[in-house]
């Protein structure tokens, strides 16, 4: 049986200065109850790593209105100019990553992987900095691993293991992330008895669920 | 007919039946307008779907599953959701045979700006690097001008989105391929001369003796 917790637990858990994933693709599939406690304890100095932050004062936009974010680790902010002006007049450090190249290096981080090798970004200013490596007389990019003190999550579905599935375009991030997070904590839709998520369709086993949010215990 | 509509058909004819096309947001979506559901064509979003369908009837939308903009969508049958890292396996791995993407600026050696304008305007790359250096065929969907200056250039002056040539370029005016020797005016939009393309290009132009009329889907 996982620890169930409420969204105000699982942000008291989460200190000032955290780095943390939150899945989510504009907001579809990110853990909204947990956002929202963190919003609610004012929470400030967060490293966000995420696909994006989706539209002004929603999903992780809601992070960014309240300034909660010193720093975001994205591949997208064009549909929320709130980060975007944050960018421009320097108070949110904003590290633009292609968003392939964020998946994978958030799946090395988790995998046990020393980062990966790209073409994604060769050449191009999202390369600078980067180490480009020679092999065999081609080169390529190295992305190094990124891991998180927490990952917070959604799930369509959890069982009292921890097992958690997803649906359609609502899992983007998730299972990902749930690989790449020091504590991973699961927002799950609705959650059920060990047993009745088939064992095939798990997508994310237990095992690496360390908290579930408890259904309407907010 | 609109300058977005001429672009949207013409593109329309480039997409066979058979193949993985990713559409981006904005104008390229458009496309899909163009096409009849028959098409034998599967759309790919990189928010994790192979086999986005059009939007759903009102008040039928399921709030997991939308386009890589976040708008609702629907699924055809034989649709399959992907989490993120499979689906930029697909973009990167060389299982997209297309991707439509539109362009702030494309110059004479083929390469595509398309993500940011430093200082004034960061979206971000989103999936974009991925999709140009990994699909088989990138076609650049763009208006040949903004504000009356030419897009088509002969040097990207903001920062590329990859030094992979793109493979086809449709604008309201023409169709320009890009090639080792430079850019070949093959087509020229209904009722447009040569002359009138030729002025709203800085870039310098290839042009054969004989530059048809572009063909536009139904």
């Amino acid at each position: 049986m996982k620890k169930g917790v409420t969204p105000q637990q699982a942000a008291e858990m989460i200190p000032d200065g955290a780095i943390l994933m939150i899945g989510g693709f504009m907001g579809v599939g990110s853990p909204h109850r947990i956002i929202d406690a963190l919003v609610d304890l004012g929470r400030k100095n967060l490293t966000i790593i995420a696909n994006d932050t989706a539209r002004p004062n929603y999903g992780i936009g809601k992070l960014i209105r309240t300034g909660a974010v010193t720093r975001a680790i994205v591949s997208h902010i064009g549909l929320n100019p709130e980060t975007q002006k944050g960018m421009i007049d320097g108070s949110i450090a904003v590290d633009l990553v292609p968003q392939g190249t964020l998946a994978e290096r958030i799946r090395a981080g988790g995998f046990g992987l020393g980062g990966i090798l790209t073409k994604t970004g060769l050449g191009t200013i999202a390369a600078e900095g980067q180490r480009v490596i020679e092999i065999d007389g081609e080169d390529w990019l190295y992305a190094p691993p990124l891991k998180a003190d927490f990952a917070l999550i959604h799930a369509d579905r959890a069982d009292y293991s921890g097992n958690l599935t997803y649906q359609l375009t609502a899992t983007n991030f998730n299972p990902v992330m749930a690989m790449a997070g020091e504590t991973v904590i699961a927002e799950p839709r609705e959650i059920s008895p060990v047993g009745v998520i088939p064992p095939d369709h798990v997508s994310t086993s237990g095992v690496l669920v360390d908290y579930i949010i408890l259904r309407g215990a907010a | 007919m609109s300058p977005e509509e001429i672009i949207q058909r013409r593109v329309a004819r480039e997409l066979h039946a058979g193949t993985l096309v990713n559409l981006g947001i904005g104008l390229p979506t458009g496309v899909s307008r163009y096409i009849p559901h028959n098409s034998g064509i599967l759309f790919q979003s990189e928010n994790g779907i192979v086999g986005m369908g059009s939007p759903p009837p009102e008040g039928m939308e399921d709030i997991d599953l939308t386009d890589a903009g976040g708008s609702f969508v629907s699924a055809v049958p034989g649709a399959a959701t992907v989490d993120s890292t499979l689906s930029f396996g697909l973009v990167r791995g060389g299982h997209l045979d297309a991707t439509v993407l539109g362009g702030l600026e494309v110059d004479e050696d083929g390469h595509l700006a398309n993500w940011v304008v430093p200082g004034r305007m960061v979206p971000g790359m989103g999936g974009a690097m991925d999709l140009v250096s990994g699909a088989r065929r990138v076609i650049v969907a763009m208006q040949h001008t903004a504000r009356g200056r030419p897009k088509i250039v002969p040097k990207c002056t903001l920062p590329l989105t990859s030094t992979r040539r793109v493979t086809l370029i449709v604008t309201d005016l023409a169709v320009i391929e890009p090639t080792d020797k430079g850019l070949f005016l093959r087509e020229r939009a209904p009722g447009v001369e040569i002359a009138e393309i030729v002025a709203a290009t800085s870039a310098s132009l290839r042009i054969p003796d004989y530059v048809p009329e572009m063909g536009l889907h139904d």
